[in-house]
């Protein structure tokens, strides 16, 4: 086990490397003049020479690698074409926001996406698990894009009960001031007792979040669903159910324990392609996160703040993907 | 002549009891007739949509914004086009940059997944690592810094995504290539002194490409939703290309009130993509054994 830990370790260690040499490539190599990249379309001849300095571009490519990861290592991802700010500061900034998004859409999931699971593997081949199939399938193929626009159409516009966009409405900032402890909206206001504020950050959450769900619900139903049917048709349940157990005790706590390992997989997996999705509602929800950063850094071509959010997106994938391995190898029947 | 029609036969049974298998679910048949018909329609675009002039950057300022009706069946644009004929062109221009995108990531992935399965060894590590790593950019960020630096078009965008797809189908041919590597005939072939380079081109690739193109279509769901997704951040087609994507980050602007800009695009991805998903889960179950006896 621990063995197994310090070899997934090393390896992931071996692959961080990697993902920074590539981001290397592309931030450095690829283009004829970095430096005209990294200072902007708008540089005078002088910050020109300044991005080369600090880009060390008059020195050996190997040289400007070992700078490039010497930075790294100091959390220095270059400066910010649109603030002037280092990337790192605004990605900190910007962080919590995506993370609250992400966590609560990844617990909408769970919540939804188990039960309909469980539904559809004990109801088989029912108009029920059809259409639960299907929904899970639709989920996978809707762009993530055009369903915020929908449902901002459909509760905005034509209902008019949430609102279209942003974390909080101007009106809740007038009298209270926003609670700054974790950056997390929804949680430093129910630190600090908001509960008016809480409640208008709820509304502005509940579209987005759904939004970003839709995918891992598909997915974790699905999951669910076809390692249920594999596990129900094990002896135990057979053994189980012969002993008179009740069918619902069965399903959810005898059989769901078997299958949550293979779902959890999935699940950790589909975080990569949920991270991304998050960035395209998040610029169509104006949401404060990751998100809006990434897409207002494209239309402005700010390059430092691409890559950076690159490299951080890449290093939060590797280390989830770590987990993941780690807890799967931490099930006692898993033999390495 | 009747040994070659007879060694064709069991193929063609089993072909026969696939399509009888993907036939009896009838939502699955009902995608792969949906499917030829997109198909279809984007073959015939330029002849069949009502108003071929408008797929261009043509305006008729005069007729902008027009809701829905038996002229426009889907309204018309900000620049008075006929949104129905570019989002029937829109289906050329994604199955073509799909088709595009796969095609590169199979040339780049195939080879080197039949290399490192056959030859094993240091190379098979140095081959999987490189893999490895690739996989590890969360998907579309690689290909959105990769356009970002190269500079946003639709080919840059399509190369992009062959640069981040590539490893699926080397994992894929490698597992597929150590498997056949042991069979009979590769070890005669082996024997009577053929060279590497012959054996992986000319034994194991032709063996192992069947399931790579079931994975391959499969995928071309997937291919399209991204090259959308980076046509919506602006990182793929450019104006007035009729692509989906672009079509729907351009109606945003005047969104929700001129929504048939968006909607109508974006509804065309989700039935083209539900199609081909639909048909890749028909697939996985028809050839994983573990289904196919249930």
């Amino acid at each position: 086990m621990g063995k197994y830990i310090l070899k997934r370790l090393l390896s992931s260690l071996v692959v961080l490397l990697g993902v920074i040499t590539i981001t290397f490539v592309i931030a450095r190599v690829v283009p004829s003049d970095p430096a005209a990249k990294w200072a902007g379309n708008r540089a005078t001849q002088e910050q020109l020479a300044q991005a080369r300095e600090e880009l060390g571009l008059n020195k050996s490519l190997p040289e400007q690698y070992i700078t490039y990861i010497g930075q790294l290592l100091r959390g220095d991802l270059g400066k910010s074409l649109n603030s002037k700010q280092p990337v790192t500061t605004e990605l900190k900034q910007y962080v919590p926001a995506t993370l609250e998004l992400v966590l609560l859409a990844f617990i909408l999931a769970i919540l939804i996406g188990i039960p309909l699971g469980i539904y559809s593997a004990k109801k088989k081949d029912r108009m029920l698990d059809h259409i639960s199939r299907f929904f899970s399938i639709g989920a996978v193929s809707l762009p993530t894009f055009w369903v915020a626009l929908f449902l901002q159409l459909i509760f905005y516009k034509n209902l008019n009960v949430l609102p279209l966009g942003g974390d909080l409405s101007v009106m809740a900032t007038i009298f209270e001031e926003r609670p700054q402890i974790t950056g997390m909206l929804l949680f430093d206001c129910m630190l600090t007792g908001k509960w008016q504020m809480f409640g208008d950050a709820f509304l502005h959450i509940i579209l987005p979040c759904i939004t970003i769900a839709l995918y891992p619900i598909g997915l974790v139903s699905r999951m669910t669903r076809s390692a249920l049917l594999e596990i129900l048709n094990e002896d135990y349940i057979t053994a189980g159910r012969s002993y008179g157990i009740r069918e619902f005790k069965m399903l959810w706590k005898y059989a769901l324990k078997n299958s949550l390992g293979a779902t959890a997989t999935d699940v950790a997996l589909s975080m990569g392609y949920t991270l991304t999705n998050t960035f395209l509602v998040e610029a169509i929800f104006s949401w404060p996160g990751i998100g809006s950063y990434i897409s207002k850094a494209i239309t402005s071509l700010d390059y430092p703040a691409i890559i950076g959010v690159t490299i951080f997106g890449s290093v939060c994938y590797i280390i989830l993907n770590l987990l993941a391995d780690i807890i799967i190898a931490s099930d006692p029947r898993v033999r390495l | 002549m009747k040994n070659w029609t007879d060694s064709l036969k069991p193929k063609i049974r089993s072909m026969q009891e696939s399509f009888y298998l993907l036939a009896r679910n009838r939502l699955s048949l009902f995608a792969l007739v949906l499917l030829c018909v997109i198909v279809l329609l984007a073959i015939l675009a330029p002849w069949i949509i009502p108003y071929p002039q408008d797929i261009a950057d043509e305006a008729h300022i005069a007729d902008k914004f027009l809701a829905p009706s038996a002229a426009h069946w889907f309204g018309t644009d900000e620049l008075g086009r006929d949104v129905f004929s570019r989002v029937i062109y829109g289906g050329r221009v994604s199955l073509s940059t799909a088709i595009l995108t796969v095609g590169i990531s199979l040339l780049i992935g195939v080879p080197l997944g039949a290399v490192a399965g056959t030859l094993g060894g240091h190379v098979d590590n140095v081959i999987m690592r490189i893999t490895d790593i690739f996989l590890s950019f969360p998907p579309l960020l690689l290909a959105i810094s990769l356009v970002a630096i190269l500079g946003s078009s639709l080919t840059n965008a399509i190369l992009a995504i062959a640069i981040s797809w590539w490893p699926w189908y080397t994992r894929l041919v490698r597992g597929q290539a150590i498997s056949i590597k042991e069979r009979k005939f590769v070890q005669a072939a082996e024997t009577i002194g053929t060279g590497k380079l012959k054996i992986i081109f000319r034994h194991i690739v032709p063996n192992c490409i069947s399931p790579v193109i079931v994975q391959a279509s499969m995928d071309m769901g997937g291919v399209i939703l991204t090259v959308a997704s980076l046509s919506f951040l602006g990182l793929g087609a450019k104006a007035p290309t009729p692509e989906w994507g672009l079509m729907i980050s351009t109606g945003r602007t005047y969104f929700p009130d001129m929504w048939w800009c968006c909607i109508f695009p974006g509804l065309a991805i989700f039935i083209t993509v539900l199609c081909f998903n639909l048909l890749g889960d028909a697939a996985r179950e028809i050839l994983d054994p573990k289904t196919r006896k249930r």
